[in-house]
């Protein structure tokens, strides 16, 4: 039998404080990124249009910002796309039709004679009306989620471990966004999903300790223990489970980033670095915040009960 | 759960069976989004406004006229906004004869009466501007769709997208900006008169007749492709519309081989009007007028009474056809923008079906063989499970009429690891068991019961972000959606009913069981 962990007893939530001052300073470093550095946003959520072109040997940016330049698109962000023969050139909305961008652009790249033959494999126009929708559904989704499943688990189990959960997923998110934007990757749509999946599965690692916390709970052998024993060896209970899930997700991810092409790379980007920090957030957040949260309750309640006894 | 074995036999298979008849043949059975097998996907916006504003100018036009058929002297009648006209009395004494005419259009009400200099405004009620603006739309869906028909494109997709939006799907579709125009054209086809007594010179500095608008008929010179306007003042009034159009054929101009021009033939109703029309107008030029652009304005030389006519202009021969097409198809009700539009070339889908497949089978694979080298036995039966479950995935995504785009592979990808996640939750429970001194049988009881809690957690809230995510997202995204919803639907039954039917199979036949292979 091969086996990562037998009877792992770790003191997870002894040295919660530390954990605490690295999840803000990470929490931190992507806020601070996201501030000065900021997100960069697909034409999804902008409006505009992007049109990716194939040529037949590969040119240089500069020749391609030339051709672009002659009708007055200098200002399009070209970028290579999974191959050097690949481009794409994304012009922000102005008063012209997609059909006008996309032929002019077409026009002025075929003329410059240098780039050789080239093939336009995709068009992609988001109207002003649609990016302003899609960014308000972006949110939306990402709140709506965090929503149910605040509710899932308070209902399922109690209310502290509810909002625990949903801070340690939000601590999650802000990694994710924190790393697109230090990395420079585009916040897409495909991005979206990917984020909302890292929600769902950061949640998972928690319920899967929470049931193991309730579960205990019935056993006579967890009488009289510490609350933050009780979660300690819920959490070394689940581990093995916890660090093998993680491991299978973390390969599926990581293979969607190698072989997925670039249309799925930034969403595997954002599984992979999803998968570490919810794997994280379950121990070092959402059970650790459980289990300040009712030492406080019970610290206030014992102390009630003290003055109650002195009178 | 030990007992019903032949019970839970017939379940898996009748799941099978029903996953093999819906996968079969492989190459029909899924469909492939447009991201996959290349094509155009546009989101259409109808602007409903100009469709309410284009009817009221109608009941003006007409208002005017059955007011001077009753000889009463008419100063102005104007549109004041999209739903609403005004109308001012030469004299207010023709007033109460003014308002029996009003009565008789039901579908405008009367307001802002002022009896002392005769004005009055006649505006749509609400209801009726809902209900013009929710037919335009429907309009709008329809004949969009006999255009495509006619365009000949496979299994498109046109459909309604909320108040005032049309979606169309196009796949395969070689030609994006031809395609484009041929949906996009709102094709409004008008004859109307020429105001011979206008100078276009004085409409030409902004002094245009009462009745009148300043139209142009643009024409590009073949040898230096410049564009030239020639401007004709033309009355408002329509006298006859493209609605009713019988037949539109492209044929060959007798004049000039290249040129193609569109034969068109008029119903009953048309052809009566432009015999009276032609009638009443000899000498007179009838403009022929498509989308606001004079094609042509020849001169009537007599009375045509077998209501047919040829729209010239320098159509190539693609341009007449579509333009043929488009004039059967009927007049779009209002002009309509593109909102959103996504085209995806045939090689690049190739590329991104081919990519898809290697990380899938690649992410599957290494998911599988970790399985088994960890678990030996029991990971062998989570991997046929596994096989299973993407059986099941596909099967129902083919039985539902789901589309697979290329998030949608993202999504059974990730399914793979979450069905994994399932087993290793049964699995290092039952080692658990194992560890405190369980019998083996007893052991896997214990493992699959105290885990299943856990397991219905797990999957109700990730298929709770799925179905939030189907119900936010738009295209790209509800893929991702489907395919995990229904991966974990399917992941329930296959990794923990299945793989417990495996398990009692290999391990309750038996009299003793002295390990288990885990």
């Amino acid at each position: 039998m091969i086996e990562i962990f037998r009877n792992p007893a770790y003191d997870f939530i002894g040295k919660r404080k530390w954990a605490y001052i690295v999840s803000i300073a990470f929490t931190l470093l992507g806020l601070v990124s996201l501030a000065t550095r900021g997100l960069h946003y697909d034409i999804d959520f902008t409006g505009g249009t992007l049109i990716q072109v194939r040529f037949e040997q590969a040119p240089s940016v500069a020749t391609i910002r030339a051709g672009l330049g002659r009708i007055g698109l200098a200002e399009g962000v070209i970028q290579e796309y999974g191959d050097a023969r690949e481009f794409i050139v994304r012009v922000p909305l102005t008063a012209l039709s997609s059909e006008e961008v996309s032929r002019r652009v077409r026009e002025a790249l075929a003329q410059e004679a240098s780039l050789g033959k080239l093939e336009i494999r995709r068009v992609e126009f988001v109207g002003p009306q649609v990016g302003k929708e899609l960014q308000l559904q972006a949110v939306y989704a990402v709140f709506a989620g965090l929503v149910g499943i605040l509710l899932y688990i308070a209902i399922r189990f109690d209310l502290k471990g509810g909002v625990a959960a949903v801070i340690a997923v939000f601590h999650d998110v802000l990694v994710c966004l924190g790393a697109l934007s230090l990395t420079g990757r585009e916040f897409s749509l495909p991005v979206l999903a990917a984020l909302l999946t890292i929600i769902g599965f950061s949640v998972n690692d928690t319920i899967v300790a929470y049931d193991r916390l309730r579960e205990n709970r019935g056993k006579f052998a967890t009488k009289g223990k510490p609350f933050a024993l009780q979660m300690n060896d819920a959490v070394n209970q689940t581990l093995s489970r916890t660090i093998l899930t993680s491991l299978t997700v973390f390969f599926s991810a990581a293979i969607l980033f190698a072989f997925g092409g670039r249309t799925l790379e930034d969403f595997a980007f954002v599984l992979f670095v999803g998968v570490i920090t919810g794997t994280y957030s379950t121990t070092y957040v959402a059970a650790a915040l459980v289990v300040d949260w009712t030492q406080h309750v019970e610290g206030r309640l014992g102390r009630g009960k003290k003055a109650v006894a002195k009178a | 759960m030990r007992r019903n074995l032949g019970t839970r036999i017939g379940i898996v298979v009748v799941a099978l069976l029903g996953s093999l008849w819906y996968l079969y043949p492989p190459a029909k059975a899924i469909n492939l989004g447009l991201d996959l097998q290349g094509g155009i996907h546009l989101v259409l916006g109808v602007d409903t406004p100009k469709a309410l504003a284009a009817q009221t100018d109608r009941a003006a036009e007409d208002f005017k006229s059955a007011l001077e058929r009753k000889g009463i002297g008419v100063k102005r009648v104007a549109r004041e906004s999209d739903t609403a006209f005004v109308v001012e009395l030469s004299s207010p004494s023709a007033w109460n004869d003014a308002l029996t005419v009003a009565s008789e259009f039901s579908t405008f009400e009367r307001k802002a009466d002022d009896p002392g200099v005769g004005r009055f405004t006649l505006a749509m009620s609400e209801r009726r501007a809902r209900e013009l603006a929710d037919s335009s739309v429907r309009q709008g869906v329809e004949t969009i769709r006999n255009r495509v028909d006619q365009f000949g494109v496979a299994e498109p997709t046109i459909t309604r997208q909320g108040e005032d939006r049309i979606l169309i799907q196009l796949p395969g579709v070689q030609d994006p900006a031809r395609a484009k125009a041929l949906i996009g054209k709102t094709a409004l086809l008008e004859f109307k008169l020429l105001d011979e007594r206008a100078s276009v010179e004085d409409a030409l500095a902004g002094r245009i007749p009462d009745g009148d608008e300043l139209l142009y008929s643009r024409r590009v010179d073949p040898q230096t492709k410049t564009e030239r306007k020639i401007p004709y003042v033309i009355q408002k009034r329509t006298l006859l519309t493209g609605g009713e159009l019988n037949r539109a054929e492209v044929q060959s101009d007798p004049n000039a081989p290249n040129n193609w021009q569109v034969s068109i033939e008029f119903n009953s109703v048309g052809t009566r009007i432009f015999g009276e029309v032609t009638e009443q107008s000899v000498g007179r030029q009838l403009a022929i007028i498509l989308d606001g652009n004079v094609y042509s304005a020849p001169r009537i030389n007599e009375r045509i009474p077998g209501g047919r006519a040829v729209i010239t202009g320098q159509f190539s021969v693609e341009e007449a056809r579509d333009l043929a097409i488009v004039l059967r198809a009927g007049a779009l009700p209002a002009p309509v923008t593109v909102l959103e539009e996504r085209t995806v070339g045939p090689s690049l889908g190739a590329d991104s079906i081919r990519q898809g497949m290697i990380a899938i089978l690649a992410s599957a694979g290494v998911v599988a063989l970790f399985m088994l080298l960890y678990y030996r036995l029991s990971g062998f039966i989570a991997d046929v499970a596994l096989v299973l479950n993407l059986l099941i995935l596909l099967a129902c995504m083919a039985a539902f009429g789901a589309t697979l785009t290329l998030p949608g592979i993202a999504g059974i990808a990730l399914t793979i690891g979450m069905a994994v996640d399932t087993n290793i939750l049964i699995f290092e429970r039952i080692r658990e068991e194992l560890r405190v001194g369980k019998t083996p049988r007893s052991a896997i009881d214990a493992g699959f019961a105290r885990a299943l809690r856990t397991i219905i957690d797990t999957h109700l809230t990730v298929m709770v972000t799925a179905a939030i995510l189907y119900n936010f997202g738009t295209g790209p995204v509800k893929g991702f959606a489907v395919s995990l919803f229904v991966g974990l639907a399917a992941s329930l039954f296959t990794a923990y009913f299945f793989t417990r039917l495996l398990f009692d199979l290999v391990y309750m036949g038996r009299r003793k069981v002295e390990s288990v292979s885990i």
